[in-house]
């Protein structure tokens, strides 16, 4: 895609260019692709620990005395159950039940709320939210305020708490603080999009590049190395999370992506819920599936499947796994077809191969026993 | 990127190194910049015939993949069996290791109209030379 005069960029561009990044306009953001190689990136982070800047990401803050009840009757998790210092995965619905987008709701307090959703939807997230608005409640778009950092792989404990005061044993998976990160008033939350443990790390676009710089130094001995869009996709691709705009979309529900545990139809009224229950009734026509390839041909979002000659779905995402050294993909496939072990076909650049139907996720991070012992 | 003076090169990003009746075929240096790491490449069988022009084979990498256009037409007489387990020559070595086919040229004539290693740098510009 050409650069255009909207394309937006983080405030990292200039240090990625340096660094010989490829770059690429995803989203309406030229970001990062790869530095040193998409395969050498994910297993950085699969093996040490690995450093994104995913500052395209948009923040949203909902606050005020009604946030708590405009939040649980917008989105489709228990926000009541929501504790401060803690976050989870969530979406805003459509009436119908399906994505407008994925998110993470953040709970700062009782009436403070923040909002992580996808760079390509803030405006359309905005409009929505906005258009929906009940009760005492403000919402403000910090998006441009605010830099996202990634710390991740099984190594970042040890190289953020380097650059931090608090006690990261006791920051449990989608806990977070508020404090200085090298010297920086922001917050981290243990969250990602990689399937290994790690940190996301907000911070003032005008601290990027120092705190970017600080984590890089404090990695340096853990085999750190910054991480592009390219090995972001391959990574939460094995670790089986969706990606908006491919997997899930406006006409996908959660029912449809597996993601029945983000629905929760008996905590009241919401958004989409009267769609969910009469899906959840009727049962769902169709389920978004992983698979594998046993050729190293990589079947790509679009690619039609077949179960013995009738077109039965049609691939969602697709890559080269490097950790498991095959391609894989994700479908949305008719039911009748979507068991676990089914054998279809997927047409790849006019030939059929051979898929099979495997569950999610494709890659699971070994536990490690040691880990609450190891800092 | 430098490219080597010994061969020619297509605007498709291939190189060609006349030997004799035969014809070397790789992808350039920028060419597989361009694709990134490769995980895949997917060759004719030998004694398959193509006219130029003509798609010989496939290069999957993690981000995309490419149609490997033979910029003459000819006998396959050899293809890079190296290539199959590990295809990542093509990312170190896209020059040398990293070859595709030995194709037995059916007209030298088709070879004239390619570039020269000055003509394709200016081809690809400062970020690829």
């Amino acid at each position: 895609m050409p650069q255009t005069a909207t394309t937006r960029h983080t405030a990292l561009l200039d240090w990625h260019r340096r660094r010989g990044a490829r770059l690429v306009d995803f989203a309406g953001w030229r970001m990062p692709v790869h530095y040193s190689g998409v395969l050498a990136e994910h297993r950085a982070v699969r093996e040490r620990v690995g450093l994104f800047d995913v500052s395209h990401m948009g923040e949203i803050s909902v606050r005020g005395s009604g946030a708590e009840a405009f939040l649980q009757w917008l989105t489709p998790n228990d926000v009541v159950k929501l504790r401060p210092g803690r976050a989870h995965y969530s979406a805003l619905l459509n009436e119908a039940g399906a994505f407008i987008d994925d998110l993470l709701l953040y709970r700062f307090d009782s009436e403070v709320f923040l909002l992580v959703v996808n760079a390509a939807n803030v405006a359309a997230d905005l409009e929505w939210i906005r258009s929906h608005l009940r009760g005492t409640v403000s919402v403000e778009d910090a998006s441009a305020a605010t830099a996202l950092l990634a710390l991740q792989g099984p190594r970042s404990a040890s190289v953020l708490a380097q650059v931090v005061s608090q006690e990261l044993d006791a920051l449990s998976s989608f806990g977070f603080f508020e404090g200085a990160v090298a010297g920086v008033d922001g917050f981290v939350s243990r969250t990602g999009y990689t399937g290994e443990d790690g940190f996301e790390i907000y911070v003032p676009v005008e601290a990027a590049v120092s705190v970017w710089e600080s984590l890089l130094a404090a990695g340096s001995d853990d085999g750190v190395l910054p991480v592009g869009l390219a090995a972001r996709d391959t990574l939460r691709l094995e670790a089986g999370l969706m990606l908006h705009g491919n997997d899930i979309g406006p006409s996908t529900t959660p029912l449809e992506a597996g993601l029945g545990w983000v629905v929760k139809l008996h905590k009241g009224d919401f958004v989409g819920r009267r769609a969910l229950l009469r899906q959840k009734e009727e049962g769902v026509a169709r389920r978004l599936i992983g698979f594998e390839l046993s050729g190293r041909r990589i079947a790509r979002q679009g690619a039609p499947l077949f179960d013995a000659g009738k077109p039965v779905g049609t691939v969602t995402s697709g890559t080269w796994s490097p950790t498991l050294g095959k391609a894989i993909g994700m479908a949305l496939v008719a039911v009748a077809s979507a068991d676990r072990g089914s054998e279809l076909e997927v047409q790849v650049r006019g030939k059929n191969e051979p898929v099979r139907a495997v569950g999610l996720p494709f890659y699971r991070r070994p536990t490690n026993p040691n880990r609450r012992h190891r800092l | 990127m430098s490219y080597p003076d010994d061969r020619k090169y297509s605007p498709e990003h291939e190189w060609l190194r006349i030997e004799g009746p035969d014809g070397v075929l790789g992808i350039t240096d920028f060419a597989q910049d361009e694709l990134g790491d490769v995980v895949f490449v997917e060759l004719p069988e030998v004694g398959d015939s193509f006219d130029s022009g003509e798609e010989i084979g496939t290069i999957e990498s993690v981000k995309a993949v490419a149609e490997i256009y033979t910029p003459v037409g000819g006998e396959i007489l050899a293809v890079n069996e190296s290539l199959e387990d590990q295809p990542e020559l093509l990312n170190s070595d896209p020059h040398g290791s990293g070859w595709l086919v030995r194709v037995r040229l059916r007209d030298v004539e088709e070879t004239k109209k390619l570039m020269t290693a000055g003509e394709y740098a200016e081809l690809v510009g400062p970020d690829g030379a």
